[in-house]
């Protein structure tokens, strides 16, 4: 049975809903908030347009073609042009989110993106369909799980990962009325949508989900789900509190939320579908390293390729399960009393 | 290259569809997969394997072996049919297409399965590899030869012109190019969503001899690809026409079939066409 009244506090106030009733929770893929935030941001705003390079269901364009086809560009397999076209009608005024799957833009288009969209300050928008290796059976070539690292490197970019649909809406929106370089992720298969509309999002601003003092879980993107399953469970068998941060801004991170979290439980796990070097985690280990020591273990693809599979488990085989999450935390856990 | 005789031809005509039924079998057992595609090279893949190259199943990585690169890698289907009805490995394999712990990935990867050269799926790499192939054999005075199959949709991306134009400058005569020209890509038709045409005037601008043939008529194949490799001081490309899904009438000429595999339902369907099809060539012997 759903019970937000049972929910903690910080849940409540996040107006999530009960994420621990799994038979009755939504799943959606991340994309489709996409696809839906876009429409509304075009229709708001007409210099507001969408570039798609042979992509148009999978990065759920088609709203956009359909509804507002004199907003939207078709220009065939090419990823390099389409950050380079982008560019150019962004200097003229224009808005473009350009999609593909993330593994090609910004992958394939990653010196582009550099000088034309940062370098040059371009309020070019990319958005990366298929990141993380739950794409499944297609396999390591279309995996992206360095993205994040490649992205976040870039100075003025912002990088935004969220959690769940609903905040993959929110996060289109806001983006298309921030001015600057960004990149926003999703993932292709459907997953729990633990947020509703009233429940807050600002860029910048990482969310307390789950209030704890024993351990901080800080995750982004579909695993947020996975760490508040760990941290009920964590609760429920061992009495071990944890504080979970949807960190969905990678860059700007949310330093004070990161030292805060850190400081509150003194030992921290970080969760992202990315590779653990130079992801969502390293550049909390960098901010902590730097300003407050504090004990990480890192969830994440641990220096390796994906591969062929069917999504669930290559998320297990990985080691982002919520079982891999809880033994994380209890490492941590761990690590703060020796 | 030997004579392609009646009865090899027959042969060849009847593997292709043999062919075909792997590729239905193993997207039916994956889930998901690209049909389209797959299906619309079958027969010049047969051709491929089983007459225009040097090869051995046995000895997958002989250094003496053609290069066969597919440079359009979600048609890998095609590719592991022909190597599993050539004999590189058992046709039951074919059933772990796409799965956990399979060779078989998703798109090719060299590092799984030797002799695919290299691993494809991100678009328009094939030729530029090719090029380094060939230009490796010329430097070598080794006499194999490499073969690009490219899609008509990777046309669209930049690096594939990068290496036409290097393959004419090194004079690449040991580099054939075919094109699978189904005419069909995700969104739609390749003439709406980025057109092409003339193809066969770029290839010929970018100092390329030009072939064009039926890519479902293994003799014309054949035939296209003995003239192509007559040619000196200069790389060759087949447009090779095709119709998508072909040999499997619900899906020919359908771009939806490009990225989607059968069910159940439509593979038991495609399967006994296929086998009235097997039917048609025993009869005309
Ligand atoms: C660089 C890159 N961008 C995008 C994709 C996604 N994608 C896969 S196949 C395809 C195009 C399909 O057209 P074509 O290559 O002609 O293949 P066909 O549908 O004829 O089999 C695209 C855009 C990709 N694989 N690689
Ligand atoms: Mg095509």
């Amino acid at each position: 049975m759903s019970d937000t009244q049972t929910l903690d506090r910080a849940a409540r106030a996040m107006s999530l809903v009960d994420y621990r009733d799994t038979a009755n929770l939504k799943q959606l893929p991340t994309r489709n908030g996409f696809g839906e935030g876009l429409l509304e941001a075009a229709r708001a705003n007409r210099n507001v347009i969408g570039i798609c390079a042979d992509l148009s269901e999978s990065t759920r364009f088609e709203g956009l073609k359909n509804a507002l086809p004199e907003q939207y560009l078709e220009i065939g397999v090419a990823e390099q042009m389409l950050v380079a076209m982008a560019g150019g009608l962004a200097a003229v005024g224009k808005i473009p989110w350009i999609a593909s799957y993330a593994m090609f833009n910004p992958g394939r288009s990653w010196e582009q993106v550099r000088t034309i969209m940062a370098l040059n300050e371009t309020n070019v928008k990319i958005a990366g369909a298929h990141a993380g290796v739950s794409v499944g059976p297609d396999g390591a070539t279309h995996q992206a799980i360095e993205d994040i690292a490649i992205m976040r490197v870039i100075p003025h970019m912002f990088v935004v990962v969220p959690c769940d649909s609903v905040q993959t809406k929110k996060a289109t929106l806001a983006l298309s009325q921030t001015f600057g370089p960004t990149y926003l992720r999703f993932a292709r298969e459907k997953s729990a949508i633990v947020t509703s509309e009233a429940t807050p999002f600002e860029i910048g601003k990482a969310q307390v989900f789950r209030e704890g003092s024993d351990v901080a879980i800080v995750a982004c993107g579909i695993l947020v789900y996975n760490a508040l399953m760990a941290a009920d469970k964590l609760s429920r068998e061992r009495g071990i509190e944890c504080r979970v941060v949807n960190n969905h801004t990678v860059k700007p991170m949310d330093e004070a939320a990161i030292l805060d979290a850190a400081k509150t439980c003194g030992a921290v796990v970080t969760v992202e579908e990315h590779q653990i070097h130079s992801g969502m985690g390293s550049r909390v280990a960098e901010i902590l390293a730097a300003k407050h020591p504090t004990p990480i273990e890192f969830i994440g693809v641990d220096d390796r390729f994906g591969q062929s599979g069917d999504p669930v488990e290559l998320i297990e085989h990985y080691g982002m399960g919520s079982a891999a999450i809880e033994a994380a935390v209890l490492r941590a856990h761990a690590r703060k009393r020796a | 290259m030997q004579t392609l005789t009646p009865q090899r031809l027959r042969e060849l005509d009847f593997k292709a569809t043999d062919v075909r039924e792997g590729i239905i079998r193993a997207l039916l057992a994956a889930g998901s997969g690209h049909s389209a595609g797959s299906l619309d090279m079958a027969d010049i893949f047969t051709a491929l394997y089983g007459h225009v190259m040097r090869h051995r199943p046995e000895e997958p990585n002989w250094p003496q072996r053609d290069r066969l690169l597919l440079s359009c890698g979600h048609i890998a289907p095609v590719r592991y049919s022909a190597m599993a009805n050539f004999g590189y490995f058992p046709v039951d394999e074919l059933l772990t297409l796409r799965k956990f712990g399979t060779r078989l990935q998703g798109h090719p990867e060299r590092v799984s399965l030797p002799s695919v050269e290299t691993t494809s799926g991100p678009l328009g790499e094939g030729l530029a590899q090719g090029v380094g192939m060939a230009q490796a054999a010329k430097m070598d005075g080794a006499d194999f030869r490499v073969y690009v199959v490219t899609s008509d949709a990777e046309h669209q991306c930049g690096l594939h012109w990068e290496a036409m134009m290097t393959a004419a400058k090194f004079k690449l005569d040991n580099l054939l190019c075919i094109i699978d020209r189904n005419f069909i890509q995700i969104d739609g038709s390749t003439e709406e969503i980025m057109p092409l045409e003339p193809l066969a005037d770029k290839y010929r601008a970018f100092n390329w001899e030009v072939f064009e043939c039926d890519g479902h008529d293994i003799a014309a194949f054949v035939a296209t690809v003995e003239r192509a490799q007559a040619v000196k001081g200069k790389p060759q490309v087949i447009i090779a026409k095709t119709i998508p899904g072909k040999g499997v009438s619900y899906m020919e000429g359908d771009y939806t079939w490009h990225g989607k595999p059968p069910n159940a339902e439509q593979a038991k369907t495609a399967l006994a066409e296929l086998a009235a099809t097997r039917e048609r060539i025993l009869a005309h012997v």
